[in-house]
């Protein structure tokens, strides 16, 4: 009873005080962290689009104000303008449909080499499992730009590959594989691979060995097992994976900008020659909202996926 | 035995196709050659050049700055935010957080870099703050999405963190804040150590969001590169990704055995 | 404290005038929808060691998280030593709780370990260094003191885990599945020292299992709950020999159950009619019911005797066919079936290392028990 007796007498403090700072305690801890996600991350879209509803200018910033205030009457002016500009130029819409056509293609192909990876991962004994782990997300953390520009060295026109082919007489001229759609395909392809196999791997390491084991003994061949059991229940990891890879490589940039060609279009490039060399600030503005609004779906998508996930565990 | 035999050849040409590229990145950068793809004999000449162009030595001072300051902001918010997800249960704008936390991870970049931007020159007109672009601005879009990564890393240890050594602390006569420091944070650890490292990797890899926010006097590394390989390759930026590259490998992968190590301590 | 002053021999559950240390008063604890704890209300004795025993997910855990202050109950009241618990945390509660995974910090040493709740009260060094020596003594640690967690094994961890709950010398202290992840052998030799420990020191302890045997083992009393209600509290002996409803005796040991009318209602005795058995069932000590009622006679299966022939003055004799015997080493189990097709289960002390006369199954016996075998149950 002593040491109660004490902290009572020296605090002097009464308890709905100290539950009042331990609330404000936990209240910061929320509000900290929202703060700074509001501030910087929530606000910006609503600033993005406002800014795609105003009229471009030669101007500082380079947009008309989208409300006046001049004696006493409020005026505003919002400007679909850009939207329909969007509607109207066909090199748009052939930008979100090329964007999508090869995010998705290089989905697929991701999937194809990720999933035998992922697999063989989880299938390593426990101790060789971390290795290859570490193999896989090494190249995640080291530079992206970097692992993109070494590829232009392996496929220009006097690159490692069309060297070793003309060596060993396989071909005559080099091959034209830079500045290609098939470029762009192998970086978004290369860049992404760890975004897929992660995933994967997680659901497939989870996966109990006794249910291969019980559908052997059942009867099924392992390729059987394997479309019966296994694929059936890494959905889940397909899912988040395919997702990971598809949502960036629909607004990819840096991918495009260094192996892609002039025929190349993707929307994440329009963006950035929209505002970096046409300084149309309203229009990228426009560009971006409707990407974001392309995109909200395999977002929500995949919020989904994870939050399940979370609340499994 | 066969079937498992071509799988697991699938999965080393996997490995081949994610180093080989890397591999030769390395291997030219000790080309004597101007033409980086054909070797004309080892030299460490292109390392000595790095070290007399101004351009990247001051880039690199402003990536390495930039990813310091982002990747502590990053992971004290992170650490904040997935404390208050795993720990306080249901509160009010819970949804709010954990969406913010989780939509940088997979938005474009170039829609982070761009919307932050019209922020920035809104809040400028607005408040006159922040007076022009530069370090700052970098500092705080990279730790805005940079907080998304450190949250789901530290999210995933404190969801596997055992409660009950925190209830341990506090029934041992800890306040919460002293349960924090004393028990949460060293089990974090690991962790923490693992969020600043990507944010600060992901930081100083990153061009698009930075080409958004940065200002006239503030050029980062990546740009530099950019501007640079736009032109085509460069003997000089396979020495510079050389060094990058091995310097993150090796961080990483010490981390990655110390971490093992502390690990298997544990259990 | 001694033995002859402990709470197990002083009963104070029995004095009227006795104080309770804890009061549990209409506790009820709701998670959403879902009821954990029920309106409970239970007195604790200074000295006792009380167990809450109960089957997964029966409250009885939530129960000792309210004690502890991890959870507030919905509605109903907590006292501790007189003192109204509601709304103080567990960091400024009197009491200390040993958890089921032991929750040792991992990145301190045992030493650390023990002396942090003695740091956080602001204790002299020098004090918590002689306060830690005579812990890990007391807990025959010695020399184990820099040890990190993981260089232990189970049985040093739950010594260590029991060392830091006891430290703060708490008015109470709580003890989720003590024993729980120590195997048999290792289980038992704590069991005893946990009591000497307890006796020792004279700190009221609250455990909760869901070891029946530990519970009978550890007690002075226990409380047997389901579905967030304690459905009878007493010692092990009252709990065991009297259970007050089906589902005690049937929790806490094996029980045979005669579903059955109360035919002939006296002062000293009663007869039930069952449609388990041939005959009435006589039963040698009046109850609390009245004629026609529906109760149940609940027969532990050492408290039957099997023969080839009984001898006729026993109170209750049935015809049986032994279906199958199991040997268990200390006793035989005998299932056997009645004419009515009614199954029951009659355990035997194995008093001999072998016997060529042994019942075997196939064979018509006799079972049968005293007056004073059973208890009836209304409930």
């Amino acid at each position: 009873m002593g040491r109660r007796g004490k902290r009572r007498g020296d605090g002097m403090t009464p308890r709905a005080l100290l539950e009042w700072v331990g609330a404000k305690g936990r209240a910061f801890v929320v509000a900290a962290p929202l703060a700074w996600l509001t501030l910087f991350f929530l606000l910006p879209f609503v600033v993005l689009a406002k800014i795609s509803l105003s009229e471009s200018a030669i101007a500082r910033p380079p947009y008309l104000p989208i409300w006046e205030w001049a004696e006493g009457v409020l005026n505003v002016s919002l400007n679909f303008g850009n939207y329909l500009f969007l509607a109207e130029d066909p090199l748009y819409l052939m930008a979100y449909l090329g964007s999508l056509k090869i995010a998705a293609a290089a989905t697929v192909i991701t999937l194809l080499i990720g999933y035998p990876m992922a697999y063989v991962i989880a299938r390593a004994p426990q101790h060789r499992r971390n290795i290859l782990l570490m193999l896989v997300v090494l190249p995640f953390w080291t530079s992206f730009l970097l692992r993109v520009y070494a590829w232009i060295g392996i496929l220009k026109g006097n690159g490692v590959i069309n060297n070793v082919l003309m060596s060993m007489g396989v071909i005559d001229e080099p091959l034209v594989l830079l500045q290609t759609d098939f470029a762009v395909y192998l970086g978004i392809v290369y860049s992404y691979l760890p975004f897929m196999i992660l995933p994967l791997y997680a659901t497939l390491v989870k996966l109990d060995e006794a249910l291969l084991e019980a559908s052997a003994d059942l009867g099924a061949r392992p390729f059987v097992t394997f479309l019966n059991v296994t694929l059936p229940l890494s959905v889940p990891g397909i899912i988040a994976g395919s997702l990971l890879v598809f949502i960036p490589a629909v607004g990819e940039f840096v991918i495009p900008a260094l192996l892609g060609g002039p025929d190349t279009l993707m929307i994440g490039s329009v963006l950035w020659n929209e505002f970096f060399s046409n300084r149309d600030w309203p229009v990228a503005s426009a560009v971006a909202i409707v990407m974001l609004v392309v995109l909200v779906m395999p977002i929500a998508i995949l919020q989904r996926t994870q939050s399940g996930k979370e609340e499994a565990n | 035995m066969r079937r498992s035999f071509s799988l697991r050849m699938t999965a080393f040409l996997g490995f081949v196709f994610l180093y080989a590229p890397i591999l030769s990145l390395i291997i030219f950068s000790f080309n004597a050659s101007k033409l980086v793809t054909v070797w004309g004999g080892f030299s460490t000449k292109w390392y000595a050049a790095l070290l007399q162009d101004q351009q990247i030595l001051d880039a690199a001072w402003v990536s390495l700055k930039v990813a310091l300051m982002s990747a502590t902001i990053a992971t004290v918010i992170g650490t904040l935010a997935s404390y208050a997800l795993a720990r306080f249960g249901r509160f009010p704008a819970r949804m709010m957080l954990s969406g913010a936390v989780t939509a940088p991870l997979v938005m474009p970049e170039v829609i982070i870099g761009l919307s932050l931007l019209l922020l920035f020159v809104a809040l400028e007109s607005l408040v006159g703050w922040p007076a022009g672009r530069g370090v700052d601005t970098i500092v705080i879009a990279h730790a805005t999405f940079g907080a998304a990564y450190a949250t789901v890393v530290l999210g995933s240890r404190m969801g596997s963190l055992d409660r009950s050594i925190e209830e341990a602390a506090q029934d041992l006569g800890a306040r919460p804040i002293r349960v924090f420091f004393d028990v949460t944070l060293p089990a974090l650890a690991p962790a923490l150590i693992s969020a600043w490292l990507l944010v600060f990797t992901i930081s100083l890899d990153d061009l698009v969001v930075a080409s958004f926010v940065t200002g006239p006097g503030a050029s980062t590394l990546p740009m530099v590169i950019f501007s640079k390989v736009r032109l085509g390759v460069s003997p000089e930026v396979n020495a510079l990704a050389t060094l990058i590259i091995v310097s993150i490998s090796a961080v990483i992968l010490v981390a990655a055995w110390q971490m093992q190590k502390s690990e298997a301590q544990s259990h | 404290m001694t033995e002859a002053t402990s709470a197990r021999a002083l009963k104070p559950w029995e004095d009227p005038n006795a104080k309770p240390f804890l009061q549990i008063r209409n506790v009820t604890k709701k998670f959403g929808a879902f009821t954990a704890v029920n309106d409970v209300s239970l007195d604790i004795y200074q000295g006792e060691l009380f167990c809450l025993l109960g089957g997964s997910g029966c409250g009885k855990s939530t129960l000792l998280r309210m004690l502890a202050g991890f959870e507030m109950p919905t509605s109903g009241q907590i006292l501790i030593d007189g003192e109204d618990m509601s709304g103080v945390p567990p960091h400024k509660r009197d009491t200390n709780m040993m958890f089921q995974s032991y929750a040792l910090f991992p990145h301190m040493s045992v030493e650390k370990n023990i002396a942090y709740g003695l740091k956080r009260d602001g204790v002299p060094r020098a004090e918590i260094a002689t306060r830690v020596t005579e812990m890990l003594s007391l807990v025959q640690l010695d020399g184990l003191a820099a040890r990190k967690p993981h260089q232990l094994s189970g049985g040093q961890r739950q010594r260590v885990a029991l060392a830091r709950s006891l430290i703060k010398r708490p008015k109470l202290l709580m003890l989720d599945e003590p024993l729980g992840a120590l195997d048999k052998k290792l289980r038992e030799e704590t069991q005893r020292e946990l009591i000497k420990i307890q006796e020792t020191l004279g700190v009221t302890f609250v455990v909760v299992t869901h070891d029946q045997e530990e519970a009978m083992t550890l007690s002075s009393r226990l409380g047997v709950m389901t579905a967030g209600q304690i459905v009878q509290i007493g010692t092990p002996h009252d709990v065991y020999e009297y259970p007050n409803t089906r589902f005690v005796a049937d929790f806490i040991g094996s029980v045979n159950i005669f579903e059955g009318k109360i035919a002939e209602d006296a002062d000293d005795h009663v007869v039930i009619h069952s449609g388990d058995t041939d005959s009435d069932i006589l039963v040698s000590h009046g109850i609390s019911g009245v004629k026609g009622q529906s109760v149940a006679v609940a027969l532990r299966p050492e408290k039957i005797a099997i023969e080839r022939a009984l001898p006729e003055s026993l109170a209750n004799r049935l015809a049986a066919t032994v279906d199958d015997v199991s040997y268990m080493g200390n006793l035989s189990v005998f299932h056997v079936t009645l004419p009515t097709g009614k199954q029951v289960k009659v355990s035997q002390t194995n008093r001999r290392r072998s016997d060529d006369d042994a019942i075997r199954a196939g064979e018509a016996v006799q079972i049968g028990w005293d007056g004073a075998a059973s208890v009836v149950v209304t409930a």
